[in-house]
C-alpha cells in the first residue's frame, strides 16, 4: 500500500485536531495553526487526486482492521479528492479575505472558538467526501451542522442569534430524517457500509420485496439533505445565515457546507441505491420541480432586496436549484453538470462574499444598494472580484458560471421529457440573474449621489477613511486567487469535466 | 393486516413518536417545546433501532458461559448506533439550550415570532 493512501485519513484527523489543540490557544495562533491545517489537508487531498489519476481506479481504506461487513472504511477515488481538493482551495481563500472581518466583528478573547469551528467545519467536510460507511456520514453531518452553527452565531448580534437557532430547527429535522433514513436502510439490507448496502439493496429490488420501504428510504434520505442544503421550499433560514454571519462563515456556508451535503446525497445515490432504482422511484422528478422553482423563486426574491449581502444569499437559493436541477435531469450528463455546478458556485459564492467585503469598507460599512453606488472606484480591486463573481453567475462565457449553464443546457437535451423546462427555465433565470447583478454592478461603476455616501470633508477623516477602505494583504491575495480560481474553471473545463466523469464512473 | 399491526408495535410506536416529534420541532413557536420535539424525534428513533436489533429469546450480547455461537445473542450493532446517537442528540440539545438561554436573556421571550418581532424592532432603532 502506499503512503499517499493513508492521506484521506490524515486530513480528517489533522483538521479536528488542530480544533481540539485550538482551544487552548490564544486567537491569533488558532488562526495560524487553522490556516496550516487547511494548506497541508489541502496539499493532501492534491496528492490524493494524483494518486488516483495515476492508478485509474479508487480504493477502500479499511479503519482498525476490521473487514468489509462491520468495520468503518474511507474511500477515495478521483471524484473525491477532486472536490476535497476544490473545498480545500475555496476554504483557505475564505478564511484568507474574511481574517479583518473575523478580528472586527469577534470578541479578542473569542477569536479562537471561531477557528475552532472551522477546523472542525473541514475535518466534517473530508469526513463526509471520503466516508464510505453511512452512520460515519451521520455523525459528521451533525458535526457540521454545530460547526456552521458556531459559525453563525459567533458573530452575537441579535439577528445572527436568530438566524443560529433556525438553521438549528432547519439542520435538525434534515439529520432526523436522514439518519430515520438510514435506521430503515440497515432494517432492509443488515449493512451501513456503502458497497454492500448497494448489493443488498440490488438483491432486494430485483426479488422485488421492500417495494415501500426502498422507496421510503429514497424520499427520506433526499429530503432530509435536501432540508439541509437549502433547497426551496425548505431555504427560509438562508437569507438570514448568510446575509448577518461574518463574511467568512458566510463564504464557507453557501460556498462548501450546503456542497457537502449535496455530494453526500450523489454519494448515496450512486454508492448506496444505484442510480437506476433512484430514477425509478420518480424521487428525481420531485428534485427536478422544486429545483427549478427554487432557481425562480430565489432570483425573484433576489431582485426585490436592496441589501447586498441579501441578495447574494437569495442568489444562493436560486444556485442550489440550479443543482438540483441537475440531479433532478436523472442522467449521467445531468449529474456531471450538477457536480460541475457544485465547484463553480463554490468559487463564485466564495469570491461574491470576500470581495464585497471590500466594497462596504469602502463604503463606510453600509451594505445597501445606495450606499454602494461608486464603490467600485472607491476599492478598484473589490469591485474587479465583484464584478468577475457576478459575470460569471450571469453565465458569461471564459468564466466558470458559462461552463456549468452550457452542461446544463447540453445535458437536457438528452432527457426528451424535462428538456423543454430546463432550457426556459435556464434562459428565464439567467435573465433573472442579470437583472439583479447587472443593477448593481452599473450601480458600483456611478457616481456616487448627494445623500447617499459622502465623503468625509477634512483630511484627517479622509484619511481615516481611506485607511478603512484599503485592503490589507490577505484580502488581495484572496481576491486575485478567487478570480483566477473562476478562469481556470470557465478556460480549463475539458479536463475538469473529464476527471468527473471518470470519478463518477468510479462511484458505480 | 390487523395481526401484522400488532406484531410491529415497537416500529409503529416509534413512527408516530417521529412524526409527532417532527411536527414539534417544525412547527411549535416556543423554543423549549421546539427541544421537546427534537428529542422525542430522535428518541423514536432510538426506539425504532433498538426493537429492529432485539431478537426475541436471544441473550445480551456478551460472552456468558463460552457460547461462541452468534446465533445465541442479539445484534449488537443497533446498540451501538443507539449509543452513538444519544451522544450526537445529547451535543445538539445542549448547544440548542445554550443559544435558547442567550436569546432568553437578550429578549425576555421564548415565543420564536415574538423574538423575530423584537429582533426586528431593535434594527430599526438607531
Amino acid at each position: 500500500m502506499s503512503f499517499v493512501q493513508n492521506f484521506p485519513f490524515f486530513s480528517i484527523i489533522i483538521a479536528m485536531f488542530s480544533g481540539i489543540i485550538s482551544s487552548v490557544l490564544p486567537g491569533k495562533k488558532a488562526r495560524a495553526l487553522s490556516v496550516a491545517a487547511i494548506t497541508v489537508t489541502t496539499l493532501m487531498s492534491a496528492a490524493v487526486l494524483g494518486f488516483c489519476m495515476g492508478t485509474g481506479e479508487s480504493y477502500t481504506y479499511m479503519m482498525g482492521h476490521f473487514p468489509a461487513p462491520w468495520g468503518n472504511e474511507i474511500r477515495a477515488g478521483v471524484l473525491e479528492g477532486l472536490t476535497a481538493l476544490l473545498f480545500g482551495i475555496v476554504m483557505f481563500l475564505s478564511v484568507l479575505g474574511g481574517m479583518r472581518d473575523v478580528a472586527e466583528d469577534i470578541e479578542p478573547s473569542k477569536q479562537n472558538l471561531f477557528y475552532i469551528m472551522i477546523d472542525l467545519m473541514l475535518s466534517s467536510l473530508l469526513a463526509l467526501i471520503y466516508t464510505n460507511d453511512l452512520f460515519t456520514a451521520y455523525v459528521f453531518v451533525e458535526i457540521n451542522t454545530i460547526a456552521g452553527c458556531g459559525l453563525i452565531m459567533v458573530r452575537q448580534t441579535g439577528r445572527s442569534l436568530t438566524a443560529a437557532i433556525r438553521y438549528m430547527v432547519m439542520s435538525s429535522l434534515g439529520s432526523g430524517l436522514f439518519l430515520i433514513g438510514l435506521s430503515l436502510l440497515y432494517d432492509v439490507t443488515g449493512q451501513l457500509l456503502m458497497s454492500p448496502a448497494r448489493t443488498a439493496v440490488e438483491k432486494i429490488v430485483a426479488e422485488g420485496s421492500y417495494r415501500i420501504p426502498v422507496l421510503v428510504i429514497v424520499a427520506v434520505v433526499s429530503v432530509g439533505l435536501a432540508i439541509k442544503s437549502g433547497l426551496f421550499p425548505f431555504h427560509s433560514w438562508i437569507p438570514d445565515t448568510y446575509g448577518y454571519a461574518t463574511p467568512t462563515a458566510s463564504a464557507v456556508l453557501s460556498g462548501l457546507v450546503s456542497k457537502g451535503y449535496i455530494f453526500l446525497l450523489i454519494k448515496f445515490f450512486y454508492r448506496v441505491m444505484a442510480p437506476l432504482n433512484v430514477i425509478h422511484s420518480h424521487i428525481v422528478n420531485v428534485l427536478f420541480i422544486f429545483g427549478v422553482a427554487g432557481m425562480m423563486i430565489g432570483s425573484l426574491r433576489a431582485i426585490m432586496q436592496t441589501d447586498t449581502r441579501k441578495m447574494i444569499a437569495y442568489s444562493s437559493v436560486a444556485q442550489i436549484g440550479y443543482i438540483y436541477m441537475g440531479i433532478g435531469l436523472g442522467t449521467q450528463a445531468g449529474m456531471i453538470a450538477a457536480i460541475f455546478h457544485i465547484f463553480a458556485h463554490a468559487a463564485t459564492k466564495a469570491l461574491l462574499f470576500i470581495s464585497s467585503v471590500g466594497l462596504y469598507k469602502a463604503s463606510g460599512g453600509k451594505t445597501d444598494f445606495l450606499a454602494l453606488r461608486g464603490a467600485g472606484y472607491r476599492n478598484r480591486l473589490a469591485g474587479i472580484g465583484f464584478l468577475v463573481g457576478a459575470m460569471s453567475m450571469v453565465g458569461f462565457p471564459m468564466l466558470s458560471g458559462f461552463i456549468s449553464k452550457l452542461l446544463f443546457a447540453t445535458s437536457a437535451l438528452q432527457s426528451p421529457h424535462k428538456m423543454l423546462i430546463t432550457l426556459i427555465a435556464l434562459a428565464v433565470s439567467t435573465v433573472l440573474n442579470a437583472v439583479y447583478f447587472l443593477r448593481l454592478m452599473i450601480g458600483l461603476y456611478r457616481p456616487a449621489r448627494s445623500g447617499t455616501y459622502v465623503e468625509p470633508k477634512d483630511a484627517k477623516a479622509r484619511a481615516e477613511a481611506g485607511r478603512e477602505a484599503a485592503n490589507p494583504w490577505a484580502l488581495r491575495i484572496s481576491i486575485v486567487c478567487f478570480v483566477a480560481l473562476n478562469l481556470i474553471l470557465g478556460l480549463f473545463s475539458q479536463p475538469i469535466v473529464r476527471e468527473i466523469t471518470e470519478g463518477l464512473a468510479m462511484f458505480e | 393486516m390487523s395481526a401484522d399491526m400488532l406484531l410491529n408495535l415497537e416500529e409503529e410506536v416509534s413512527m408516530v413518536l417521529f412524526g409527532v416529534g417532527f411536527t414539534m420541532l417544525l412547527l411549535h413557536r416556543n423554543l423549549i417545546k421546539k427541544i421537546m420535539g427534537m428529542n422525542i424525534m430522535d428518541t423514536a428513533i432510538y426506539l425504532f433501532l433498538a426493537a429492529k436489533g432485539y431478537i426475541e429469546g436471544r441473550m445480551v450480547p456478551i460472552l456468558t458461559d463460552g457460547i461462541q455461537d452468534a446465533s445465541a445473542y442479539i445484534n449488537p450493532v443497533p446498540s451501538g448506533l443507539v449509543l452513538t446517537g444519544i451522544v450526537v442528540s445529547v451535543s445538539t440539545t445542549a448547544l440548542m439550550l445554550a443559544l435558547t438561554i442567550r436569546l432568553y436573556e437578550r429578549y425576555g421571550s421564548l415565543d420564536l415570532d415574538q423574538i423575530l418581532m423584537l429582533v426586528k424592532k431593535e434594527e430599526e432603532q438607531p
